[in-house]
């Protein structure tokens, strides 16, 4: 199906926000997930299915002020 | 020192970690300084590139509180997701809540900051909000369940100093109690000191240290004026008057013309 993920278009075979970051390669990664705006939760990412045109959001620890 | 949300710090000295000319530097910022609190942000980061995994480590690794921030939000929805992404990632429930509400001053939308800072503290959230020095909107966002506030000195960035430092006072009047932090626009230690010598708690700045031409240097100037300002804080500075008044005892002085 075809989603977008951080902004940029994809097609996955993923089904869940889980299957997706190891698809993505975020295996491992210290990062958080929301989908179409909402906070995914780390231990809900599994069950969290996917849907044509979700807009995914990976986002990783980064310097701020 | 007021604690912060039951934390107490060793200074005032909070410091982001953007803008440094490499994490070395920054590193060595925090070291020279003894900055006891980072500011932190979440990005958009690819599978592949782990830049963001590689700066968290080395956060990490500094021992230091961290407080991740709600930067470029300008919307309720977006600083609140922004929030539990960012304290699922760092495992704190502090946050410096920033809602943008102007592109050129980047002054908070104290309204959304507001209704942000009441739906994150109820949901057990520690909020620091990047607020303006308004008594009112100070007040609401304490009855939102926030317990520290944050008022801008000046625009972020800009270097300006305490920009207005008669809102300034009458905040550190009004709200004796609250722990009170400056916020942003700081570009000299001397503006640190004066943000501690009117009683503030803490200074948050980035830019000044990590755009100065020796950020380690800079940082260790801002440690020290801090200190100073809080020294002459707990002194009790005199009162300011407009007329001389001799220091040196009249009583007792030659007749000598």
């Amino acid at each position: 199906m075809k989603i977008e993920l951080n902004g940029a278009p994809l097609e996955t075979s993923a089904t869940t926000v889980d299957a997706l970051l190891s698809e993505a390669g975020y295996d491992g990664a210290v990062v958080a997930t929301a989908r179409n705006g909402d906070f995914v939760p780390r231990a809900a990412r599994a069950g969290e299915a996917l849907r044509e045109g979700d807009r995914i959001e990976i986002l990783a620890p980064m310097k701020g002020g | 020192m007021r604690s912060f949300y039951g934390t107490d710090l060793p200074n005032g000295l909070m410091l982001g970690t953007a803008l440094y000319p490499s994490p070395a530097i920054l590193a060595d910022a925090f070291r020279r300084s003894g900055a006891a609190v980072a500011t932190v942000s979440l990005r958009r980061e690819s599978g592949q590139d782990r830049a963001g995994q590689d700066f968290w480590t080395l956060i990490q690794g500094l021992g230091v509180h961290v407080l991740p921030n709600t930067a470029g939000c300008h919307s309720v929805k977006e600083a609140v997701t922004t929030a539990h992404m960012a304290r699922e990632v760092f495992g704190t429930k502090w946050v410096k809540l920033e809602v943008i509400g102007e592109e050129d001053t980047l002054q908070p939308d104290v309204f959304a900051l507001v209704e942000a800072a009441r739906i994150l503290s109820e949901d057990g959230f520690q909020v620091f909000p990047y607020c303006t020095e308004d008594l009112v909107v100070a007040d609401r966002l304490l009855r939102a369940g926030c317990e520290v506030l944050m008022p801008w000195g000046a625009p972020i960035g800009s270097g300006q100093g305490l920009n207005n430092i008669f809102g300034l006072r009458a905040m550190r009047a009004h709200f004796p109690d609250v722990p009170l932090v400056i916020d942003a626009g700081l570009g000299l230690p001397s503006q640190a000191a004066q943000a501690m010598e009117i009683g503030y708690d803490a200074v948050l700045l980035n830019t000044a240290v990590a755009k100065a031409g020796d950020p380690v240097a800079m940082a260790e100037a801002f440690a020290l004026a801090i200190r100073a300002g809080q020294l002459a804080a707990q002194a009790g500075p005199m009162e300011p008057r407009d007329m001389a008044a001799p220091s040196t005892p009249v009583i007792g002085q030659a007749f000598l013309t």
